[in-house]
């Protein structure tokens, strides 16, 4: 059971209290005479605790609250920010973006803020109340105590096996609520939670678990423990391997890094209209076994249910069966294409376009055992470290292996190897897939969240190796 | 603020700290974005709050709040003394912190021109200026330029007496030009991709001369789309400053924080090469021109203050001299345990954040004799590569690989032709050892970046990087298949 900290939370209270003061920043907004106005407002209680050489050692907490104001006149649109949510700070904020509006030129194509419906009447926006899906209580009210019990069954797992523990065990209460001068009027609570670790064994071995969840009492700690010292104790004493082209299965630490670079670099429909994405309806750029969706509603991952512009989410076939589909969109790239936001705007201002928050690739039916099964020489792959695009069109990214890198021959594994760099294309990477594993993981990465198997992939080219 | 600070330290005291910190933090900021020739996004930002660091136990705790009353600082501070009770529970070694003279006094970064009084049509007409001359190019596709000015208001205590206040403001400005066809995209930004930031008022963006810089790097935008690939070998390259500071930062600036180095970042950021045995044995990291320092008194870096999140004064701390490894970034908690005294490198990102060890100005120092001009006409056959485009390094911070915008040819002393799709790899000492040129201080200059990532939850810091160009031979560039 769950130990809880002494406030409870109310989140049907905490949602009225969010769409209130965006209510309340509506009106004084218009009251200063904007001619449309979004107010968005956001707040967390977000507690992490950190662990290293097997003990915490760092355990912090955050009451946080952040006010966004889109302020239009006409077509000239300003933003302000605030975390002050008094008086004072709500007129300032008004009379800040209201002189920031007279200042900008008007924006020639703006699409104007979303309303409640599409074009076609049909409903974008949904009811303004906390959501069902994605909130959990016993994360909103975890405890330091509980986080506590979680690092030490980590530690407790790395301690059996003679290996040390790393990690962090965080539990996050979010709050959104959007209002704006068409009629949107939403609020949303939801929940996050994650555990990760690092081991790291006496003789060079490194290992890595990790889960996120809704529910912070479904995170298995000591499974999670037990994971990652396994894989330190097998990564121990890893040998050098030249650098070239290698098969390789990649676990679905490794292939989170693929969901989120491609929906990073080019499923954004910004990206597309600026002629930097790779994706084009229709066009093949994956194998037959890659589908990838995008949907805020999917209890698979960390549900979310609007957008930051107040827009219901809606399911994105992004790949279907290796085929480009739709790309995500957000008010004003959708207005420019003549159709209605996906809902996946993010905070105004934002030059970065639309992204999708949400990923999902489709299990397959191949189990753990099979995927490394089929390699006849090959690498198994935990996880991917610090990696960047290379070149964003054709979607080459560098990085490095990391806490676990095996040789594997004749389908089994052979013995751990040093960590590689690869430079590799991840277009040419799905469109390699000769296998989907049938389990998923539920991940944070760094556009959010995603779930995703695990992949066998024909080729992979390693340009480097390292001394560890 | 002092009744704030005060009541937070006593409560925290009451409850059974050993120590207490207490920071008060207000941060302003604005940006700018324009994307060819309009104002995408301007945008304000303002927030303020406290947090209350404690020792308990000998274990850490923290909390912190966006409401500055005095309910509220009993509440933080009793939250953070209970989790630091939490965290006792899973502790081997107790905290001990290095002993250091009450913090007392203010500091505020120079400025000449407060970016917050310049009208915001004037800014945003400087950079509209820029946008424009680049967009004006023929073959530009789009064209993305932009602006941002932070301040921070930050109040100090701590239960040994320190109370100090600080006033830092930084800035920065770019222009990037991109160029599109077919699968091929190329683009070159102007001062840096990451913005060309720095510590003072609007002076510093009126002496980058965004305006004069546009054209010229838009015409090369164009030009690379039709230059030939980057060939594959190994061969000598020169470092513009505008890729060494990113060179510097991940290769020495990173794996010279001595928390790295005992474990606290291994679950995220990765650990360090540069354990304690190097440091005892004079471990040679690169050639004898090399000597990095992090100082944080050096004018206009991003890493400048007048103390550091623990109340311990700005300095200078040797990092690399002549080539040989001899010291960290440290903290009160990780110096002593290299006997030494902290270098006051602690920063936090905000007042939700706990300071972590942060860079400060991690700068490469010149080297009397040539300057970057006379590397290159000292130089017969290699690469120039400059502006950083991508970066990546193990978590050890050895095997590294960069991308640069652009490679201009060098031959027999001369930049010649220009190579697209430049990149380099090595490993970092054998990189640096391979150093037989560093650029003198005609040819220096302080950059940074304005997103050094680290920690979790995360933070992002504002850290200066002073380099003046360098040499280096005998460097694996055209990596990967094109």
């Amino acid at each position: 059971m769950v130990s809880r900290s002494p406030d409870r939370i109310d989140p049907g209270a905490r949602a009225a209290a969010g769409l209130a003061l965006a209510d309340d920043i509506v009106a004084r907004a218009l009251a200063a005479g904007a001619t449309e106005v979004e107010a968005l407002v956001t707040s967390e209680d977000a507690y992490l605790t950190r662990f290293a050489n097997s003990e915490i050692h760092q355990n912090v907490a955050e009451a946080n609250i952040g006010v966004n104001l889109r302020f239009c006149l006409g077509r000239r649109i300003a933003v302000a920010a605030t975390g002050r949510t008094d008086d004072d700070g709500l007129r300032a904020l008004v009379e800040r973006a209201a002189a920031t509006a007279r200042s900008v030129a008007e924006l020639k194509d703006w699409g104007g803020l979303p309303g409640p419906r599409d074009a076609a009447g049909r409903g974008i926006s949904g009811s303004a109340s906390a959501s069902a899906v994605g909130y959990a209580a016993a994360t909103a009210e975890a405890s330091p105590e509980f986080r506590a019990d979680g690092a030490r069954a980590v530690i407790a797992a790395a301690d059996a096996a003679g290996v040390l523990a790393y990690g962090s065990f965080s539990t996050t209460r979010e709050g959104m609520a959007v209002a704006n001068s068409a009629g949107i009027r939403v609020a949303h609570e939801r929940t996050t939670s994650q555990l990760l670790t690092v081991q790291m064994s006496p003789d060079g071995g490194t290992g890595y678990a990790e889960a996120a969840a809704t529910d912070a009492t479904t995170i298995d700690a000591e499974a999670i423990g037990r994971e990652a010292a396994a894989k330190a104790q097998a990564s121990a004493n890893p040998v050098s391997l030249p650098a070239g082209d290698y098969p390789v299965v990649l676990e679905e630490y490794a292939v989170l890094d693929i969901a989120d670079m491609l929906g990073y670099l080019g499923f954004s429909a910004l990206a597309v209209q600026e002629g930097r994405s790779f994706a084009e309806p229709g066009k093949r750029i994956g194998s037959e076994l890659i589908t990838i969706v995008d949907d805020g509603a999917d209890p698979a991952g960390l549900p979310m249910t609007y957008d930051f512009e107040g827009v219901a989410k809606q399911r994105v076939v992004l790949v279907e069966r290796g085929v480009c589909r739709d790309v995500v969109y957000d008010a004003q790239t959708a207005s420019r294409d003549g159709r209605a936001s996906t809902g996946h705007g993010l905070p105004a201002p934002n030059p970065y376009g639309p992204f999708p928050l949400n990923t999902l690739i489709e299990a397959g039916a191949t189990p753990r055992d099979e995927l490394i099964g089929g390699l006849e020489r090959g690498l198994l792959v935990t996880r991917f470290h610090y990696t960047n695009p290379v070149h964003p069109k054709l979607a080459i990214v560098t990085g490095m292996t990391r806490d676990g890198t095996f040789l594997v021959e004749g389908g089994r594994i052979v013995g751990p190897v040093r960590n590689l760099r690869y430079t590799q294309s991840y277009l040419e990477a799905i469109a390699g897939v000769t296998a989907v594993g049938q389990e998923r993981r539920s991940l944070r990465g760094f556009l959010g969240s995603a779930v995703v198997p695990a992949l066998r992939i024909d080729g992979w080219t390693f340009t480097g190796a390292t001394e560890h | 603020m002092r009744d704030l600070t005060d009541r937070a330290l006593d409560t925290a005291s009451g409850l059974g700290a050993t120590y207490a910190d207490a920071r008060i933090v207000r941060r302003l900021e604005e940006s700018i974005a324009i994307k060819s020739g309009r104002v995408e996004g301007v945008a304000s930002g303002e927030t303020e709050g406290f947090g209350v660091r404690v020792l308990v136990d000998g274990a850490w705790g923290f909390a912190s709040s966006h409401r500055l009353d005095l309910d509220e600082a009993d509440r933080v501070a009793g939250l953070a003394v209970r989790i630091a009770r939490a965290s006792a529970t899973a502790l081997r070694d107790r905290v001990a912190l290095d002993g250091r003279p009450p913090a007392v006094g203010t500091f505020a970064t120079p400025v000449e021109e407060d970016p917050f009084e310049i009208p915001l049509e004037r800014k945003i007409g400087d950079l509209l200026a820029a946008d424009r001359a680049a967009g004006a190019v023929e073959g530009v596709t789009f064209t993305e330029s932009s602006y941002g000015a932070q301040r921070e208001w930050k109040t100090f205590a701590a239960t040994d007496g320190s109370f100090t206040e600080q006033l830092i403001t930084h800035i920065g400005a770019a222009v990037e030009a991109n160029a599109i066809d077919g699968d091929e995209h190329q683009h070159r930004s102007y001062p840096d991709a990451g913005g060309g930031w720095g510590a003072g008022g609007y002076e510093l963006i009126r002496r980058l001369d965004l305006l004069g810089n546009a054209e010229r790097h838009a015409e090369e935008a164009v030009a690379l789309l039709s230059a030939p690939q980057c060939p594959a070998g190994r061969t000598t390259v020169v470092l513009d400053p505008s890729q060494l500071y990113n060179q510097v930062h991940e290769s020495c600036g990173h794996p010279t924080e001595l928390d790295r180095v005992f474990g606290t970042e291994a679950s995220y950021a990765g650990t360090s090469f540069l354990t304690t045995d190097r440091l005892q044995e004079g471990f040679r990291y690169g050639s004898d021109l090399i000597t990095i320092v992090a100082d944080a008194t050096a004018p206009g870096g991003m890493g400048t203050f007048g103390w550091d999140d623990e109340g311990v004064a700005a300095q200078s701390v040797d990092l690399v001299r002549d080539g040989i490894f001899v010291g960290y970034q440290t903290s009160r908690e990780t110096a002593p345990r290299i006997g030494r005294a902290s270098g006051g490198g602690m920063r936090a990102d905000g007042w939700n954040r706990i300071p972590l060890i942060r860079m400060t100005n991690i700068n490469l120092l010149p080297v009397d004799g040539l300057s970057l001009d006379d590397i290159v006409a000292d130089t017969d056959d290699g690469l120039y590569l400059a502006t950083n485009r991508s970066w990546s390094i193990d978590d050890r911070r050895l095997n590294f690989q960069f991308a640069t915008e652009v490679a201009y040819e060098i031959k027999g002393g001369k930049r010649g032709r220009l190579f697209k799709n430049p990149t380099y790899t090595g490993i970092t000492y054998e990189f640096w050892r391979s150093c037989d040129a560093v650029g003198n201080a005609g040819s220096y200059v302080m950059l940074g970046t304005p997103n050094c990532g680290k920690g979790e939850p995360s933070q992002s810091a504002h850290v200066g990087h002073g380099v003046s160009g360098a040499r280096f031979r005998d460097v694996q560039v055209g990596v990967g298949k094109w």
